[in-house]
């Protein structure tokens, strides 16, 4: 019926018009699948896309869902830029927190929010020391990191489960498997806005962002370092004719990005929930594997592909209180907007050529 | 003209058209052949030679044109429907499955039903009678390429093939292999089958064809007749100009040692390599060092451990003017002055979806590096090497469709003189290449090697490790042979001919996976 | 004890199938790590078939066809459109997730009847091992006679050796006149078939009502289990087995009160999948034909 073609020269259209063809295809092809299955299409449009916009408010609660996307996604662009398959994530956002929120509960007095960036520094080292388990046993043993990083997030997953049932249970919570409440020096505080009041959820975790986005441009566009695991991605003999190290650029994608997911986890907890409980992350690392893509592996596509991506978690959420959808749909969504972003890869590289009948 | 004669003919393509898109491979491609006749079909990369039998065999389906055969029109659509109509095809880089054995590489390609006890003893049968001796029940992966090609040859047989097609067969063969195929195939054109046989060794289709059909940007440009035609000729026509001959000085009296390896062992890192065994060689400055041998025998490996991608177990395996750098690594190596240029042009030499000035950063990053300034070491990006990558496509006529091109859209000839280029551009002492003409054009391979003698000529070490015999005799001063991992001594190269060298090539080394001297 | 080694053998099926199925796939190239998300489908749809048609049976059936659909669509991107084989699977399995999850909804808190045992008279009554090995339900026996297959077809069949060598060089296979993308269609659909069946067989005979996640995580124990056993049927056998043994170990530590904290015991089988796969890895490096050699690479066909 029709085949592909190679492009002489790789079209820079495709690179932006990619995400922007895929999003308006899963957009369509997720209407049909709701009135398939008997939801009314305008209303789900809306619910879905526009309802985050409704409320200042609820703006600002598209950045708070957006942020671990766009910490945890900036550091898988660093992994599948090298194309190191770090899978675990969230595994590795779970072992930030879990290391943090310990190590917070260990000074319940103290209020100053130094303690926070120590939290920050040792849910960096939790998510690394994550990574580091696939890491150390691609490098030295070429184990595959995709399927250890993933059995590695069921073990987190038990882990933390155990943790917080069991040694740091707090046992004026009554029955709920929760820890103390964090110290005032590990919460992340809403942002106030002077005659506004708080927006919505918005809180300091916010300014991480801004540092990070702009750092991850420099750093992959302006540095050695940068250079070095692009060309592991693209070439891996010519890293080694360039003299760079391949184990060293995968210890270090891997340490980073874990390091990223952990601090992720720190946020997350420490703006949201001032706790620990046994689920901490939903499903975050692995949406934001679908940020990364979305992104194109760019800081700046990052970016606005984790707002798009919790966009439409929230309003997800919205359409499960008003119409009734199971928010496990958006699963259906970031796979189907997968496929499409993965097919304009191929478009982007190839043209089609319909064949005629002969 | 008389109508004998046209029953003489066994196969016969007319306006044969195909296209990729807007690039036209063959264009109004008319070919005859008769039966039992060695035809060669001779030209440049790129001209249209292995699609044209691609689509003979049926891998490709032609825009327009007809084949006949014995004077019926045929349709070619698929390999089956080739080899059902008479053509055998023994592809340049080999259609075999390294983890099948023999008997089932056969087998995948048999169209009939053969019981496997059959299958085996028809395969010993043909073996024996066509002097191709192979062990039906071994890998592939265990064979050596000469191996292979028996495997390619005798499951074509199988078939009783009118026409047998050999895209570029001997580039990957010893001097006694090459004389055994030329006899096998002589062979069979005696018994009737037709061969159409590409190359662009000159003096080999002067040997062993009949008629030559010569095609130039797609087109048939002329049939000669073999026998009459003389290789200058043949050159010229392929290539549509004059062909300048190598310029060579050869009065060189340096004695000055530029580099040194001495007692050299590397053992392979996983079981697809050769581990290299007491390796020994000396080169001087303005010398041309040949290392022979076929692909496969340790070239790769000893590049890698030559060029610092890999660091030696002992300081003192390699010497540069008398100072140990065995384990320093390919950047502290450059620094040094020692410039190799890998055989992958792509994906090795260079990153394809990198622009050039991102490639020139690739070798050059390490000139950017301040001791003194540890902080900005981190900053150094492909910027830096922006003027000096337009340097070096201006000093190298590097044709460029747009001023700093990826690198996967420089034609192969272009990207090979931005290689090139990028390398002497750093004024080195030693320079390694390997396989610096492979999938070159004439025009373009002439001016490589000229560029490696100029390079020797202006006091400079230089080894060359080559596949192609022509070459390594072109240029060198000294040669040897790798064979297994092993290096043979190394003689002055008017004290060794190429059957001899033919003979290190195909040895038996440590008994391995090398093919039996004929 | 009886009861442990029937317990061993009935968790142990669902990775048996699965790692199977998923072993022809890649046999002919194509890495799919989208098994979880087939498995999935084959649990909810099992259910389904079953609450609507009342015969346990019909949820084999739903299971297989919820198996291969899934896997067609991974086909259609993979080997039409030529996308990253490790992503298009991943999304596949995300895919899944969500779209089961929706599916599986309405069907929360309901009940199926379970598949029955068949008893295979006479080999029933061998003392010892009659009753564990011949008192199973319909897709025990259908994962060993596919194994049995599987071997068969690959090992003795034209057709299995054509399939082995477009895992080999598609390249090569593609020269001869075979058709990669239809060969490949047919593993990756046989493995989405196996997965489906794998999958239904969590609801059908183990747990017979609907959970999300169901599979929890089998899919991807299947996805080692196949590079533990090499890429050998028979050997995958074995690793089942002792999968299925340490994921009981959960339930049998907690039955006798060891003092192992329950989530840690459930962490075993995980962590084994670590383990196994690091002990193999180095066999795999040193020896070269084991793994297939076109596995993950697309094929990509220009004419």
């Amino acid at each position: 019926m029709f085949t592909f073609v190679p492009r002489d020269k790789v079209s820079k259209n495709w690179v932006i018009l990619g995400p922007l063809v895929s999003i308006i295809f899963t957009i369509m092809f997720g209407l049909l699948i709701f009135t398939f299955l008997g939801y009314d299409p305008l209303e789900t449009l809306y619910q879905v896309f526009m309802s985050p916009f409704s409320r200042v408010d609820r703006i600002s609660d598209i950045f708070v869902k957006a942020c671990p996307l766009i910490i945890i996604g900036c550091g898988l662009m660093l992994c599948f830029r090298a194309n190191i398959w770090n899978i675990g994530a969230e595994g590795q956002f779970i072992m930030g927190a879990l290391l943090a929120g310990s190590f917070a509960l260990m000074f319940p007095d103290v209020e100053t929010k130094i303690l926070l960036l120590f939290m920050f520094l040792v849910g960096f080292i939790g998510g690394a020391i994550w990574a580091f388990i696939p890491a150390i046993l691609k490098t030295r043993l070429n184990v595959n990191e995709i399927l250890v990083s993933l059995m590695l997030v069921y073990v987190a997953m038990l882990f933390i489960d155990f943790i917080v049932r069991g040694p740091l249970r707090d046992p004026m919570s009554f029955g709920f498997p929760l820890t103390k409440p964090y110290p005032e020096g590990a919460l992340i505080n809403k942002i106030p806005f002077p005659g506004i009041g708080y927006l919505g959820q918005l809180h300091y975790g916010i300014l991480l962002i801004v540092l990070l986005i702009p750092l991850s441009w420099i750093f992959i566009n302006k540095t050695l370092g940068g250079f070095k695991i692009t060309v592991l991605g693209s070439a891996p003999k010519a890293a080694k004719f360039a003299g760079f190290k391949e184990n060293s650029i995968t210890m270090t994608v891997l340490l980073l990005s874990g390091g990223l997911a952990g601090i992720a986890g720190v946020v997350e907890v420490s703006a949201n929930m001032g706790q620990l409980q046994p689920e901490v992350s939903f499903g975050y690392g692995f949406t934001a594997i679908i940020v990364a893509f979305l992104g194109r592996l760019n800081p700046i596509g990052i970016l606005f592909a984790g707002i798009t991506i919790a966009t439409v978690k929230l309003g997800a959420d919205n359409a499960q209180m008003t119409m009734g959808i199971p928010k496990v749909v958006t699963g259906l969504f970031e796979g189907i907007l997968l496929f499409f972003l993965l097919t304009g890869e191929t478009l982007q590289k190839y043209q089609i050529k319909w064949k005629r009948f002969k | 003209m008389a109508n004998g004669k046209e029953l003489d003919i066994l196969f016969k393509a007319r306006k044969i058209n195909k296209s990729f898109g807007d690039f036209q491979a063959n264009i109004d491609i008319d070919i005859s052949i008769k039966k039992g006749e060695i035809h060669a079909l001779l030209g440049e990369n790129g001209a249209g030679k292995s699609t044209l039998v691609k689509i003979f065999y049926g891998v490709l389906k032609p825009d327009s044109g007809t084949i006949e055969i014995n004077n019926q029109l045929v349709s070619i659509s698929s390999p089956k429907s080739g080899r059902t109509n008479g053509v055998g095809m023994v592809f340049q880089h080999f259609s075999l499955f390294p983890a099948l054995t023999v008997a089932e590489n056969i087998l995948i390609a048999l169209d009939q039903k053969i019981s496997f006890q059959r299958l085996i003893s028809d395969i010993r049968k043909l073996s024996k009678e066509w002097d191709l001796f192979i062990d039906p029940l071994r890998l592939i992966s265990d064979l050596s390429v000469g191996e292979r090609q028996r495997v390619e040859i005798i499951r074509c047989l199988m078939q009783n093939p009118k026409l047998l097609i050999m895209d570029e067969p001997t580039s990957v063969l010893t001097p006694q292999e090459i004389e055994n195929l030329f006899k096998i195939l002589k062979r069979l054109s005696k018994s009737g089958c037709s061969i159409l046989y590409i190359s662009h060794k000159l003096e080999e289709i002067i040997e062993l064809a009949n008629q030559v059909t010569i095609l130039k940007s797609g087109r048939c440009v002329s049939t000669l007749n073999a026998k009459t035609t003389s290789t200058k000729e043949l050159a010229e026509t392929m290539v549509g100009k004059k062909i300048t001959k190598l310029k060579k000085n050869n009065i060189k009296n340096n004695k000055t040692v530029a580099f040194e390896v001495k007692n050299l062992n590397k053992i392979k890192d996983n079981d697809f390599g050769i581990t290299l065994k007491n390796i020994n060689l000396k080169i001087n400055y303005g010398e041309i060092l040949g290392i022979a041998g076929i692909a496969g025998n340790g070239q790769n490996e000893l590049m890698e451990v030559l060029s610092g991608e890999v660091i030696c177990n002992n300081d003192n395996e390699i010497l540069l003017e008398n100072v140990p750098i065995g384990q320093k690594n390919i950047t502290l190596r450059r620094k040094l002055g020692i410039e190799p240029i890998p055989e992958e042009r792509t994906l090795h030499a260079t990153v394809p979806n990198l622009a050039l000035n991102q490639n020139t950063f690739l070798t050059y990053y390490y000139k950017y590096k301040n001791r003194n300034n540890f902080f900005s070491n981190f900053f150094i990006s492909p910027q830096h090497s922006s003027e000096e990558s337009i340097k070096i496509i201006k000093d190298n006529d590097v044709r460029c469709p747009e001023p700093n091109p990826l690198a996967n859209q420089l034609s192969g000839g272009n990207l090979q003189k931005f290689i090139l280029g990028r390398s002497m551009a750093n004024n080195p002492k030693v320079a390694i290449f390997s396989q610096p003409t492979w999938g070159v054009d004439i025009g373009a391979a002439t001016s490589i090697r000229q560029k490696l003698l100029n390079l020797s000529q202006k006091g400079k070490a230089v080894i060359l490790i080559s596949q192609d015999l022509e070459e390594i005799f072109e240029l060198s001063d000294k040669v040897c042979v790798i064979n297994n991992g092993v290096l043979s001594d190394i003689l002055p190269v008017n004290e060794i001919s190429a059957s001899d060298i033919g003979l290190l090539m195909g040895a038996n080394i440590n008994n391995n996976t090398k093919s039996e001297v004929s | 004890m009886d009861a442990l080694i029937l317990t061993i053998i009935a968790t142990s099926i669902p990775l048996l199938l699965a790692a199977t199925g998923e072993l022809i796939s890649e046999k002919s190239g194509v890495l799919n790590l989208g098994v979880e998300g087939m498995m999935l489908s084959g649990a909810v749809g099992a259910l389904a078939a079953v609450l609507w048609l009342e015969n346990p049976y019909f949820g084999i059936i739903a299971g297989a066809i919820s198996g291969i659909f899934m896997a067609t669509i991974f086909s259609i991107f993979t080997i039409n459109l030529m996308t990253n084989q490790v992503a298009t699977g991943l999304g596949l399995t995300i895919f899944a997730t969500g779209l089961t999850g929706l599916a599986g909804a309405p069907l929360v808190g309901k009940t199926i009847t379970s598949l029955p045992k068949i008893e295979i008279l006479f080999l029933s009554d061998i003392p010892f091992i009659g009753p564990i090995l011949f008192k199973q339900d319909l897709i025990a026996y259908l994962s060993i006679a596919i194994i049995v297959l599987a071997t068969y077809f690959l090992k003795y069949t034209k057709s299995g050796m054509i399939l082995r060598a477009v895992g080999d060089d598609h390249h090569s296979a593609h020269s001869i006149g075979y058709s990669v993308k239809k060969i490949r269609w047919f593993a990756t659909s046989f493995g989405g078939m196996c997965a489906g069946i794998g999958g239904a067989y969590i609801p059908l005979v183990l747990t017979p009502h609907w959970s999300e996640g169901m599979t929890a995580g089998r899919g991807w124990i299947a996805l080692a289990l196949v590079v533990f056993a090499s890429w050998i049927p028979w050997r995958i056998i074995v690793g089942a087995l002792i999968f299925g043994g340490i994921t009981i170990a959960q339930l049998v530590g907690q039955a006798r009160g060891w003092p192992i904290p329950s989530q840690i015991l459930s962490m075993m089988p995980y962590i084994a999948t670590i383990i196994a796969l690091t002990m193999i890895s180095g066999r795999i490096s040193k020896n070269k034909n084991i793994v297939p050699a076109s596995l993950g690479k697309p094929f990509i066909d220009t004419h």
